[in-house]
């Protein structure tokens, strides 16, 4: 492999943060030929720097398909597995009561092909309730298509699902699973990136947002945590990633007692006090 | 320790899976079919056995079958490991009492994943 010149590296580090939040440091340099090698060659370039030349004369296409590759889009079902168990116990209790005669509405933002909606529709299947909308949004279309068809493979069937769930919620077509259809029809998938102004999806009961800061800078993320927080209804959750804090980056949220990785609104507890006066 | 027992008539499978329980800190029993098996579980019983479908003198399925009738037979966690990777075996496999079930080809990950769905790690 030749070395890429130190500009064009830059180039493409620059305009991939500025498109999507991810940090590229020259540590990660390895990525840009193990996951653009393969997009130069379907794409028809002779190699990673001349689809970054193509990049630098402004091909859009070039730069959506890149960050496409460069994003981490790794997931599975019921991923770290105390998230769901949170959801299950503590937010999907304590938020029935509440929204008694609405749906409860759920989003995961960065939610890829789909493996973490999923597992929550097959959660409120079992449990019977409470009624959800399940909002899944990732800025990645390919990984989108993926989710919408709910197709997956026999090896990301095997993680993080117990055979019990992969017989009561899959059907299986030739050599793949596809999750039946009432739950596919109880995720509803929508392209959007966190960088860009989400208001227009309306306010959520809970929010799942897991392993997509970790890329990030920290102003990116203080922005980002911010506008969730924004989002999020004054009694709501908002549920991080096992490697991700707000702690240092926003006063609008903070964790929730004895439960690691979930956050509230701050000044809920004040909204609350005000209602019931 | 815990035991696990690995049971497959291909050595070279035998030899993959008990790296990997063995690796989730289980001591590890190899046999080669269900009859070989059934005579270490009556000698002493498993923690968890990782079983094979289609093996000679006994398939996997008589086994289980005839394991859970064995005294104390309810006690270890069976998860099958097979090519058999089709919804009508995966059933019939639950209905003998199989507690998991991994589709082959499968990776320390996928062995892992399971052995926690079944409680063992
Ligand atoms: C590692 S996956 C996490 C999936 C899932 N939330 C989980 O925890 O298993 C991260 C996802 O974030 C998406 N992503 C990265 N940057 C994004 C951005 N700026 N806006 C929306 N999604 C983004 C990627 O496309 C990728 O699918």
């Amino acid at each position: 492999m030749t070395q890429l010149p130190a500009h064009k590296f830059e180039h493409l580090c620059k305009e991939v943060r500025a498109r999507t939040g991810l940090v590229l440091g020259p540590e990660k340099a390895y990525l840009v030929e193990s996951r653009l090698g393969p997009l130069a060659r379907k794409s028809g370039f002779a190699s990673v720097e001349a689809l970054i030349d193509a990049m630098m004369r402004g091909d859009k296409a070039v730069l959506t398909a890149a960050c496409e590759a460069l994003a981490t889009h790794e997931t599975f079902f019921f991923r770290d597995k105390t998230p769901f168990e949170m959801f299950e116990q503590v937010i999907a209790p304590t938020l029935k009561g509440a929204r008694a005669g609405r749906n409860l509405k759920i989003w995961c933002a960065a939610a890829s092909s789909g493996q973490e909606p999923y597992s929550l529709a097959m959660l409120l299947d079992e449990a019977g309730g409470p009624q959800a909308d399940i909002l899944a949004t990732d800025m990645s279309a390919a990984v989108l298509e993926k989710a919408k068809a709910g197709l997956y493979t026999q090896f990301e069937v095997q993680r993080g699902l117990s055979i019990q769930r992969l017989v009561k919620h899959f059907d299986q077509t030739g050599e793949a699973w596809r999750i039946k259809p009432h739950l596919r029809q109880k995720v509803r998938f929508e392209q959007s990136n966190l960088l860009e102004d989400f208001s227009r999806l309306g306010r959520m009961d809970v929010i799942f947002c897991r392993n997509v800061l970790i890329y990030f800078d920290i102003e990116t993320k203080a922005k980002i945590l911010e506008r969730l927080a924004a989002q999020l209804a004054d009694d709501g959750y908002l549920i991080l990633g096992a490697a991700e804090t707000v702690v240092g980056l926003t006063d609008s949220l903070r964790p929730a007692q004895g439960h690691r990785g979930l956050y509230t609104r701050a000044g809920a507890a004040a909204n609350k006090a005000v209602a019931a006066a | 320790m815990k035991t696990c027992l690995v049971v497959d008539d291909s050595r070279v499978i035998r030899k993959v899976a008990r790296k990997i329980v063995e690796d989730l800190g289980f001591a590890c029993e190899e046999a080669a079919d269900g009859q070989e098996a059934l005579d270490a579980c009556r000698k002493s019983m498993p923690d968890a056995v990782l079983l094979d479908w289609n093996m000679p003198v006994m398939n996997g399925l008589d086994f289980l079958i005839r394991l859970r009738q064995e005294p104390g037979g309810k006690k270890p966690v069976v998860v099958f490991c097979t090519t058999e990777n089709d919804m009508s075996h995966i059933t019939q496999a639950l209905r003998a009492g199989a507690d998991e079930y991994v589709m082959k080809p499968f990776d320390g990950e996928i062995i892992e994943s399971k052995f926690a769905e079944a409680g063992l790690v």
